[in-house]
């Protein structure tokens, strides 16, 4: 005989709205409880998001190619051809949303006040704009105008400890091939404010043909960042990019580039589902509770529904149900709830007053929540696993109630 | 064939210190299509003999044959099956489920017997007029009186078409007048369909109804006579 679900589904329905007071607490916790969870996932995602944002805007690119050895040493000696061929034909294409050629060297810049070690950036201004590696805020000057412009955009605070200013001129030193000195003055072009203090002190821009030139490399670059569209999808078109750059290049992602930043996102997914289980084992008491007064308050029933020959299954269905009924109804609430006051704080929230020291772990003063698909499904699998794993004790003790004894319960 | 056989049923409960043996060797034959009063006062033993018919409760020791089938031997689901499909129980008061109106508490056992929803609701209809309910279909047991109750649960027992109703002092909350009724409603099942029936009492006037009167005290069977079944005077 098949389980008669519609029959005891009515019941679990009706039997869930019989203590309505009890019930509606119990709705407004797991709601409350649903869109905690939630609202604390998408405030971890923003923030995970922004840092892995800010981080790729470093490195940068999604994807990095370099010369084999670059990254064990990276100077001028292991440097690479500028793409060409079928590399180049792939950069060209989707999911490559831009790319950008680049040299970074080490290098050793010098005021008549002073001199620091920072690491030389020749770009083609226009690419990295695109990749959007460029620093944000321009404080002073111009930008770099191509890649053959022969001035330099220095950091505000490297500027500072320089003391050189825009229209002055400073030299520049590294290494060329021979491990020679190359060393050339310039002029500093614009001075720069980057998100991260650490930034400014250590990149200098500088138009890609000139610093070519200085280093003597010809049109030779150290490597080429690219971005798609979805950081957190690379895995499927590194190993496409990898097979046009061949192998004499290493063509790596982000996660393999600075491993603390691709750690973050499985440490954020582990977080994530932590704070969702304790914040559910904090509810699971009350549904418990719930469960066992309902169970308490109709044990005469249920030996009235064992006497009328209701198998142990059945009850234990019914239970099971009426608490399962519960969830979805705080389930649906709950998300919701989430929905409608996530969404209009996608836009950000000014989190200066509590942020000093924020940008230390790479993040700005404004947090973005996102709401994610996979945060609201993360949600509500646990919460109907766990859930029904906490019904079970009084759903399975209320199928094993002794027939005579429910019956004789006033 | 729905003929009951006991043999040396003994149950006792332990209360404190003392024993009390609710059953005390009882065997007993109840031949299909009977109308069967079991009779003694209270705490002589009735409730806990038609427990056990009904596989509610197990005996310490003897054997329960029902239809053919040996209790004893049965599990926890193939029990509720069997009283599913076979046997009514109907109860002193609180026969009903709360949540449910009397149209509904009537089809639930249809529904987990797997009838049809059509015939369900066509059946349901013709018990509750039966039973003379009627125009009470949508109501649920709190709206409805102690009588009314108890003869939507004769529906219940009568929609299901169980073979035994086992029926623990269904008159005892009842006035005479509803209790007459239900008495009647008894002799008709009894009658017209062949539905054997265990009723344990202690109302003479019930009594008086029964073709088979046993009567128990202190866990025995201390009479068992065949008599000339009578309606009650109301
Ligand atoms: N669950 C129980 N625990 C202890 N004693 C019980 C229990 N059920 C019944 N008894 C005792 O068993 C005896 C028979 O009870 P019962 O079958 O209910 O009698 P009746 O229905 O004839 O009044 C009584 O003395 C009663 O107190
Ligand atoms: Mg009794």
């Amino acid at each position: 005989m098949a389980f008669p679900v519609a029959a005891i589904s009515t019941l679990a329905w009706r039997n869930l709205w019989r203590n309505h007071r009890r019930t509606l607490i119990m709705l407004l916790a797991i709601t409350v409880g649903v869109w905690a969870m939630i609202f604390m996932a998408s405030l971890m995602r923003g923030m995970t998001d922004q840092m892995v944002r800010n981080g790729l805007q470093t490195l940068p690119g999604e994807v990095q190619i370099h010369q084999r050895d670059y990254l064990r040493d990276p100077s001028v000696v292991n440097s690479m051809d500028a793409p060409g061929g079928a590399l180049l034909a792939r950069l060209q294409e989707a999911p490559v949303a831009a790319w950008a050629g680049r040299v970074r060297v080490p290098a050793v810049i010098a005021s008549e006040r002073g001199n620091r070690g920072v690491t030389l950036l020749g770009i083609d201004p226009v690419a990295e704009a695109a990749l959007g590696s460029l620093p944000d805020e321009l404080v002073a000057g111009r930008a770099l105008d191509g890649p053959g412009d022969r001035g330099l955009v220095i950091g505000a605070n490297l500027a500072r400890r320089l003391e050189t200013a825009v229209g002055k001129r400073v030299v520049i030193m590294s290494q060329d091939t021979q491990n020679n000195v190359a060393e050339r003055g310039a002029r500093v072009v614009g001075i720069y404010r980057a998100r991260l203090q650490g930034s400014e002190d250590r990149y200098v821009y500088a138009g890609r043909a000139a610093v070519q030139d200085l280093l003597g490399i010809g049109e030779r670059i150290s490597e080429i960042a690219v971005t798609g569209h979805d950081y957190r999808n690379v895995a499927p078109w590194v190993p496409r990019i990898a097979a046009a750059a061949g192998t004499g290049l290493e063509v790596l992602p982000w996660t393999e580039l600075d491993t603390f930043l691709g750690s973050m996102l499985v440490v954020q997914d582990g977080f994530a589902l932590v704070f969702m289980v304790v914040v559910f084992l904090a509810l699971s008491f009350g549904l418990v509770n719930t469960l066992v007064m309902a169970v308490f308050e109709r044990v005469r029933e249920i030996g009235l529904m064992q006497a009328l020959g209701m198998r142990p299954g059945m009850i234990l269905g019914q239970i099971m149900l009426e608490s399962l009924y519960l969830l979805l109804l705080g389930l649906a609430l709950g998300n919701l709830l989430a929905l409608v006051t996530v969404k209009p704080l996608e836009s950000g929230i000014d989190i200066s007053s509590v942020a000093q020291g924020m940008e230390m772990v790479g993040m700005g003063t404004t947090l973005y929540p996102v709401l994610h698909t996979a945060d609201m499904l993360m949600s509500t699998t646990v919460v109907i696993v766990l859930g029904l794993l906490a019904s079970l004790a009084p759903a399975w003790r209320a199928s094993r109630l002794d027939p005579v004894a429910a019956l004789n319960k006033t | 064939m729905t003929d009951i056989s006991c043999r040396n049923l003994c149950k006792t409960f332990h209360q404190g210190d003392a024993t009390i043996r609710a059953l005390d060797d009882v065997s007993l034959d109840i031949e299909e299509g009977s109308f069967v009063c079991l009779s003694g006062p209270s705490g002589s033993g009735k409730t806990t003999l038609l427990n056990a018919l009904g596989g509610l409760d197990t005996p310490d020791s003897g054997e329960i044959t029902v239809g053919g089938q040996r209790l004893d031997l049965l599990s926890k689901s193939e029990l509720a099956q069997l009283r599913l499909n076979r046997i009514g129980f109907v109860f002193q008061a609180y026969n009903l489920v709360p949540v449910l109106s009397a149209r509904e508490n009537v089809e639930f056992i249809m529904q987990v017997q797997g009838v049809r929803a059509r015939e369900r609701r066509s059946l349901a209809a013709a018990v509750l007029a039966e039973v003379g309910l009627e125009d009470m279909e949508e109501r649920r047991p709190a709206q409805l009186s102690g009588g009314q109750q108890q003869r939507v649960a004769v529906a219940r027992a009568i929609a299901s078409k169980p073979a035994l109703v086992l029926a623990d002092e269904p008159t005892a909350n009842l006035d005479s007048r509803s209790a007459a009724q239900l008495m009647d409603l008894f002799v008709t099942l009894n009658t017209e369909r062949g539905v054997t029936f265990v009723i344990s009492t202690h109302d003479p006037r019930v009594m008086g109804y029964a073709g088979r009167l046993i009567s128990m005290r202190d866990g025995r069977i201390v009479a068992d006579e065949r008599q000339q079944p009578h309606a009650m005077a109301v």
